[in-house]
């Protein structure tokens, strides 16, 4: 949804939704409450505030260590939030396989990378006929054909990325979870990745994608969560928050600053 | 004068070794009761340890429960334990004044295999949780966030731990195989009934049966090299089969 800005401060999601407001809102997919999560007694995430829309791509940017993947954790529903809440408005989302998690550092199978995907659609509960195709069709998504009898843990990171990806797209999900999924890519994987993104997105694929890459985001994202020191501290549109950072935090990062 | 007993001692000893083979080779009657014995309690053993040991090693590993911290730190404790004091308990339990003496089962394969039971155990169960809890440590939340069910977890975790689990398996074989102490405690060493490979060369060689003593021991020595190869084909194997 190009021109239906959407909003992400959740005072005003309250407001529009109690109110019949003529001006089309996006639905946002979920709404993070309040979110904190403690690690002996220390908050990573603190008092998160985040509305995230249901349609498009919204990246979620901010320096190391700032809980990105924590909040994709969260949103996996890995993690238990010590405090706040995490609403699901789509009732079409209602378990761990709709939500689809990359993860950071990918976890593939003691397996090969073929054995990896067959034993994802087994979990994704796809019958035993349809999974040789399938499987056929993943390994094309990811151009992975000459890899798929190879032991998947001694591909490339690039590799093992790209079979993450393809491995959470074989769940079909409503949302895709992406953490710095380029992080160790060549350009060409990365256009792929991008594409796959793209694509996914474009098929209704709600994504919500980490990255360090301003590049990246301006390429795919339309919304932007700016996050620092487990809290939110900037959110807008891609090109506001890409062109005119309004935070301290924000600029300097995007600057190429470091803001300890 | 006295005598030279340096070339004797040597002539001793390579006839040791040729009756030794001898004995193997015409598969001395005697010698393979004995090896027999051996092999049955030891894999006796090993098969009731890893029924006990593969679960309960892999609930340890998975499973959050209240005392498990203390049974872990004891399963890894016990892995240790001396063969003479286990043979020294399952002589107190099954001897006539013991708790189980009704079952006579003292200087019996049954007591043995018992001892060596309790040997490998700690040795299955303890090697099992530690591969297992690395590779859910692994493999959790992956299968978490793909909404997998735990008996999925479990069986994915068993799967993928397989050659491990043979590891420790043969792990427990060694220790039992080689073990004297215990075997020789609850078994006594009886003639045609308890006498196994390591406690025959104990007695053997006090009595100077040295040919017969060393026969069991070559035997013995190319079984642990045999399950030391099993070990490394199972190594090479696991990694042609894309287990890396
Ligand atoms: N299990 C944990 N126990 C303790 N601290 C943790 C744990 N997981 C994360 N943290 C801490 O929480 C903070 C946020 O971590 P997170 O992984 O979300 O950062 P990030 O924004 O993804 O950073 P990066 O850009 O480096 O990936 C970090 O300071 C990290 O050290
Ligand atoms: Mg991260």
């Amino acid at each position: 949804m190009p021109n239906a800005a959407p909003t992400l401060e959740p005072a005003a999601l309250q407001a529009d939704l109690g109110a019949a407001t003529p001006v089309a809102l996006p639905m946002p997919a979920v709404t993070l409450d309040g979110v904190t999560y403690e690690r002996s007694g220390k908050p990573l995430l603190d008092d998160l505030h985040l509305e995230i829309p249901c349609a498009g791509i919204t990246a979620l940017m901010g320096p190391n260590g700032a809980g990105k993947s924590l909040t994709l954790r969260v949103l996996a529903g890995l993690i238990a939030p010590s405090r706040g809440r995490i609403v699901w408005h789509d009732e079409r989302i209602c378990s761990a396989r709709d939500v689809a998690l990359v993860f950071q550092k990918p976890v593939l199978l003691r397996r090969t990378v073929r054995a990896n995907l067959e034993h994802a659609l087994k979990i994704y509960g796809i019958p035993r006929h349809q999974r040789v195709a399938r499987v056929g069709e993943l390994l094309a998504i990811g151009r992975l054909q000459d890899l798929a009898d190879r032991p998947a843990r001694v591909l490339s990171r690039g590799e093992q990325q790209r079979v993450a990806m393809v491995r959470a797209l074989a769940a079909r999900p409503r949302v895709l979870l992406l953490d710095e999924p380029s992080a160790s890519l060549d350009p060409p994987a990365t256009a792929m990745i991008e594409g796959l993104a793209r694509g996914a997105a474009d098929d209704g694929v709600k994504i919500v994608l980490v990255t360090h890459e301003a590049g990246q985001a301006r390429r795919l994202a339309d919304d932007i969560a700016f996050l620092h020191r487990g809290r939110v501290v900037e959110c807008g549109t891609a090109r506001e928050v890409l062109d005119r950072p309004q935070s301290r935090e924000a600029s300097a990062y995007l600057g190429g600053l470091l803001l300890v | 004068m006295p005598r030279n007993r340096g070339p004797a001692l040597m002539h001793d000893f390579g006839a040791a070794f040729a009756s030794a083979f001898a004995l193997i080779a015409t598969a001395d009657a005697e010698l393979m009761e004995v090896i027999g014995l051996s092999l049955r309690v030891t894999m006796v053993a090993v098969l009731v340890a890893c029924l006990i040991g593969l679960p309960l090693g892999a609930t340890l590993a998975i499973a959050r429960f209240p005392g498990r911290g203390i049974l872990v730190v004891l399963t890894s404790a016990l892995m240790g334990l001396p063969p003479v004091v286990v043979g020294l308990i399952v002589y107190m339990l099954l001897s006539n004044a013991g708790p189980l003496g009704v079952l006579q089962l003292l200087y019996s394969p049954t007591a043995m295999i018992i001892a060596q039971t309790l040997l490998v155990t700690p040795i299955v169960a303890s090697l099992t949780r530690q591969f297992i809890e690395d590779l859910y440590g692994e493999y959790d939340e992956l299968l978490k966030s793909m909404g997998a069910g735990r008996a999925t977890i479990i069986a994915t975790l068993l799967w993928d731990a397989r050659y491990s689990l043979v590891t420790a398996a043969l792990a427990g074989v060694g220790r039992a195989l080689a073990e004297v102490g215990a075997v020789m405690i609850v078994g006594g060493n009886i003639n045609h009934l308890t006498r196994v490979m390591t406690t025959s060369i104990a007695l053997e060689t006090s009595r100077g049966e040295l040919a017969f003593a060393l026969g069991l021991g070559i035997i013995l020595v190319v079984l642990s090299v045999l399950v030391n190869a099993g070990l490394i084909g199972l190594k090479a194997s696991a990694q042609r089969r894309a287990y890396a």
